[in-house]
């Protein structure tokens, strides 16, 4: 019989974030489709023996903790030494756990080391018997199912491809704090977190909708000057009153390394596309952007997409778009920010 | 006093760290604009043409080498090493064009470069090729790559390089390395809405997984393509060639998902409509 453990991490505060209860429904859905299973939970980080009643309801057994002043910050000696000590006690062949940064830095290492494997940017499981993954290779332009014998064999899936799970019920019925042996490593301390420089959060994953600005905006318009401060405002104005996150075109955000007129607030953070992002937001609105095939497999996630382009026969034209308008970004998003 | 930058440097400012061996692991995928069609292959999927297609260094590799070679001309005495796995042919394609960028040494394994390999192998494979390198000095060492690649994109493949390595301290979507003088190296990495985490490290060994960097791709070079030649054609004809075990690893329904869209093309509205459309569908 298998045995599936649900691996997630607390924030600073001790709080699961969405992404956790994300990876517990996928926890669930793949003990579903191997039939008779365990399952249990490992959390590590601030207040985890705490968080552990917030899988009440669930069906896990038994939850695994590592809490503790080591543990409450994310970095790669401690995280992988908790993550590898939770897996040797829970035993597990199977190990689901939320796709966040901090996880991300660690798990393949820690595949490594029970000797296991693992997928990332799992974003299903597929049909049939048995257990298979479903992740998309060569950024986001083919999917596959993925099988494997090797165990334990480690899932990490990507935050919002799973219905969070709610509910409630009777608390696990055991938890166990287990023992970590950090290795005696040169020390790396986290100081802390550091913010655009704009002071503004511009990337907001949570968001409905996602706006992105092509080089367009920076480039001489009509009247036969660039406006790239008048692009800041505009942007910036619209990301307020949409409650939007901000993304760019590969060749937007170069031309800042290139000294050309710049977004100020836009970084390669902001990146979408082939060597960018892949954000997940219900709507998509590309502005000044000419949807190439390089850019628009980063819209692979992104359900209703719309564009605004003054060329009627761009990538967004070739069926990439729900809706394209042929018009100026300047004037629509102008007009837009005042109805909103 | 100003932080003395050793990758992304500013101009004049003097660092008193030096001396490291950067390892840069890297490897070739399509170019991004190629069309992308999975064929079966004899143990795991292919790329229909596979061999035909035109190819690039891993765009989140290059970033590291550029990286790598910034931190290297900055730090005297600092060596740089590009360990890549490919198939030979499309290696030495490919050096013709990088080898003019920036000075380092090829550590080539001629074999498989697609994206449905397994990374646990494949680290094997590049750990054994790294520990090969002469005078090696893991006191100085500087494990750079790609925070994910182009082909596989798991972000797996460094991470177990470094275990493999006994590197225990790693950095995962590293935008800066910085580092002033007397104090450990200061590292940023990607993490969740758009911030870095800012971390300081005392020491190397480190793996460093790149995302973009701050630094553009360096132009053409022809003395340093000229003086990296001189080493890199023998190390691509001595690759000695490499299998990769597929394990219990299988694939299937892989495939290009459909994704045309009926794009209604809207040209004769005014841009007040535009707009009232788009605040409607903002709202719904």
């Amino acid at each position: 019989m298998e045995k599936v453990l649900l691996l997630i991490h607390t924030d600073g505060e001790g709080n699961l974030h969405k992404s956790m209860m994300e990876a517990l429904a996928a926890a669930l859905a793949a003990g579903k489709r191997l039939g008779e299973v365990r399952l249990c939970a490992g959390i590590v980080g601030a207040g985890a023996s705490d968080a552990a009643d917030k899988l009440a309801g669930s069906g896990i057994e038994k939850v695994f903790t590592v809490s503790g002043d080591d543990f409450t910050a994310s970095r790669y000696s401690s995280d992988s030494a908790a993550a590898e000590a939770v897996c040797r006690a829970a035993d597990a062949s199977i190990v689901v756990a939320a796709g966040t940064s901090r996880w991300n830095r660690v798990l393949s290492g820690v595949a490594f080391r029970l000797g296991g494997r693992i997928d990332t940017h799992v974003t299903g499981f597929g049909e049939g018997d048995g257990l298979s993954v479903s992740r998309w290779f060569y950024r986001q332009r083919i999917l596959a199912s993925v099988q494997r014998s090797e165990r334990p064999w480690i899932i990490s899936v990507d935050p919002g491809s799973f219905q969070a799970w709610s509910g409630s019920g009777a608390p696990p019925v055991e938890t166990e704090e287990v023992e970590v042996n950090l290795p005696d490593v040169p020390e790396v301390e986290v100081i802390g977190e550091k913010t655009p420089a704009a002071g503004e959060q511009t990337i907001k994953p949570d968001a409905e909708i996602l706006l992105v600005a092509g080089a367009g905006w920076t480039k001489i318009q009509r009247d036969g000057s660039a406006h790239a401060g008048e692009a800041e405002t505009l942007i910036l104005d619209f990301l307020r009153k949409a409650q939007a996150s901000l993304g760019g075109s590969k060749s937007m955000v170069d031309q800042a390394s290139e000294g050309e007129a710049v977004i100020s607030f836009m970084t390669h953070l902001n990146q979408i596309g082939q060597t960018g992002s892949t954000p997940r937001h219900q709507k998509g609105l590309a502005t000044c952007c000419h949807g190439e095939e390089p850019h628009a497999v980063g819209w692979r996630f992104i359900n209703e997409r719309r564009a605004i382009n003054l060329d009627p026969n761009c990538g967004w034209a070739q069926g990439k778009a729900d809706v394209l308008y042929i018009s100026d970004s300047f004037e629509v998003l102008k007009k837009v920010n005042e109805m909103l | 006093m100003p932080s003395a930058r050793i990758c992304n440097v500013k101009e004049g400012i003097q660092t008193s760290m030096s001396d490291f061996q950067i390892v840069v692991c890297g490897s070739i995928v399509p170019d991004p604009l190629q069309s992308l069609e999975p064929a079966p292959g004899s143990e795991v999927p292919v790329l229909k043409n596979e061999m035909m297609l035109p190819s690039v260094l891993d765009p989140w590799a290059a970033h590291a080498l550029y990286e790598a070679a910034n931190l290297a001309k900055q730090s005297e005495g600092s060596q740089v090493w590009l360990v890549s796995l490919g198939p030979k042919a499309k290696l030495q394609q490919l050096m013709m064009t990088l080898a003019q960028k920036v000075p380092f040494q090829l550590v080539a394994l001629d074999g498989p470069a697609g994206g449905f390999t397994d990374s646990f192998n494949a680290s094997g494979l590049i750990a054994e090729a790294v520990k090969g390198i002469p005078g090696l000095d893991m006191s100085r060492l500087l494990l750079f790559g790609g925070w994910e690649s182009a082909s596989r994109g798991a972000g797996s493949t460094l991470q177990m390089v470094g275990e493999r390595l006994g590197i225990r301290n790693q950095f995962q979507g590293v935008d800066e390395l910085e580092v002033k003088p007397g104090e450990p190296m200061k590292i940023l990495e990607r993490v969740e809405g758009g911030k870095h985490q800012v971390s300081t490290c005392q020491a190397p060994p480190a793996v460093l997984g790149w995302a973009t960097g701050n630094l553009p791709e360096p132009p053409n070079n022809p003395q340093t393509g000229m003086m990296n030649m001189r080493t890199v054609m023998p190390a691509i004809q001595q690759a000695g060639p490499v299998s990769l075990e597929t394990g219990g690893l299988s694939y299937s329904d892989v495939k290009i998902p459909e994704q045309k869209r009926q794009t209604r093309i809207v040209k004769d509205m005014s841009t007040e409509e535009v707009a009232r459309e788009l605040v409607d569908w903002i709202k719904e």
